[in-house]
């Protein structure tokens, strides 16, 4: 047996307060993910039928884009998702690289196909909707840029990790890449701040009014929720085959 | 309701092809994802009964 696969006894579940180390051990966690997935993916599923809902019977026709702006209900969620899913990938990858915890790395690369799926997603809303609006496809502005940068780094790090066959090299090697691409995050949030852009401003934000209709916003909101409850689902979903594929070669390994 | 109909609806007032395009790439692109899981489940499981 090597080092880094501690036996699930030693992570003394009997102690008060270590509950969160019994579900650390990703044979413990894998039942619990089994009993959770179902759940997120039925509340994702009703969650973006009322968020569509919102979006196309709702919300009013916008005064200056006509119903064009509707994309705005896939688009937006989509972007968000594509960096939030990335800090949360990084930060599981961190604490797996710092506390060398198998589960934490196992989440980080079980995050990462649905944050590319996300990225995508916000890349070619934003295609169709930049069409008929600013008359053009694509534009090498900072937003956009640095948002296809991120595609390139959730395929990096997706890349590598394949390209490794030790898993805990894969991990410690992913985690590096992760780490540093963080640093893409401020740059694709304040980019329309920070440069001109032909990408519009922020409608929504933390410090100021959202500006737009109420409906619009609700609209929105429900399907960033109906996203997260999805990308939770996916991942956790993705997490058990991870988990099955590695601890049955760390079965093999131990005979 | 915004819609005088199923026709205006699915128009999307002259946008329908940036519209649908949107929706419709999304809705693949999730559905390639979970069609991708499933596959991969499979096969972890396989894997994992052939090593048991």
């Amino acid at each position: 047996m090597n080092a880094e696969t501690k036996p699930v006894s030693q992570l003394r579940p009997d102690r008060p307060g270590s509950i969160w180390l019994r579900y650390a051990a990703p044979a413990a966690f894998d039942p619990l993910a089994a009993r959770m997935i179902p759940w997120f993916f039925v509340v994702a599923a009703l969650l973006g039928i009322a968020g569509l809902y919102i979006g196309f019977f709702v919300a009013p026709t916008d005064a200056q884009q006509s119903e064009v702006y509707r994309v705005i209900f896939i688009h937006v969620p989509a972007a968000w998702m594509s960096m939030l899913i990335y800090l949360v990938m990084a930060m599981w990858a961190a604490i797996g690289l710092i506390f060398n915890t198998r589960l934490s790395s196992m989440m980080a690369s079980a995050l990462a196909p649905t944050g590319a799926m996300f990225t995508f997603v916000a890349l070619w809303t934003g295609a169709l909707w930049g069409k008929p609006t600013w008359g053009t496809w694509w534009v090498w502005d900072a937003r956009l840029t640095s948002e296809l940068i991120l595609l390139f780094l959730y395929i990096g790090f997706i890349a590598l990790q394949a390209a490794i066959e030790d898993p805990r090299r894969a991990d410690r090697a992913g985690a590096l890449l992760a780490i540093v691409g963080v640093v893409n995050i401020p740059i694709i949030y304040f980019s329309v701040r920070w440069w001109n852009t032909l990408h519009q401003g922020a409608s929504v934000s933390l410090t100021s009014a959202p500006k737009m209709a109420a409906t619009m916003l609700n609209g929105m909101l429900v399907m960033t929720l109906a996203c997260w409850m999805y990308s939770i689902a996916a991942a956790l979903w993705r997490l058990r085959s991870i988990i099955a594929e590695r601890e049955a070669g760390s079965v093999v390994e131990a005979e | 309701m915004n819609w005088g109909g199923a026709g205006e609806f699915f128009a999307m007032g002259g946008y329908a092809l940036y519209v649908w395009g949107s929706y419709g790439v999304s809705a693949l692109a999730v559905a390639v994802e979970l069609l991708a899981l499933a596959a991969r489940r499979k096969r972890a499981l396989s894997q994992a009964g052939a090593a048991a």
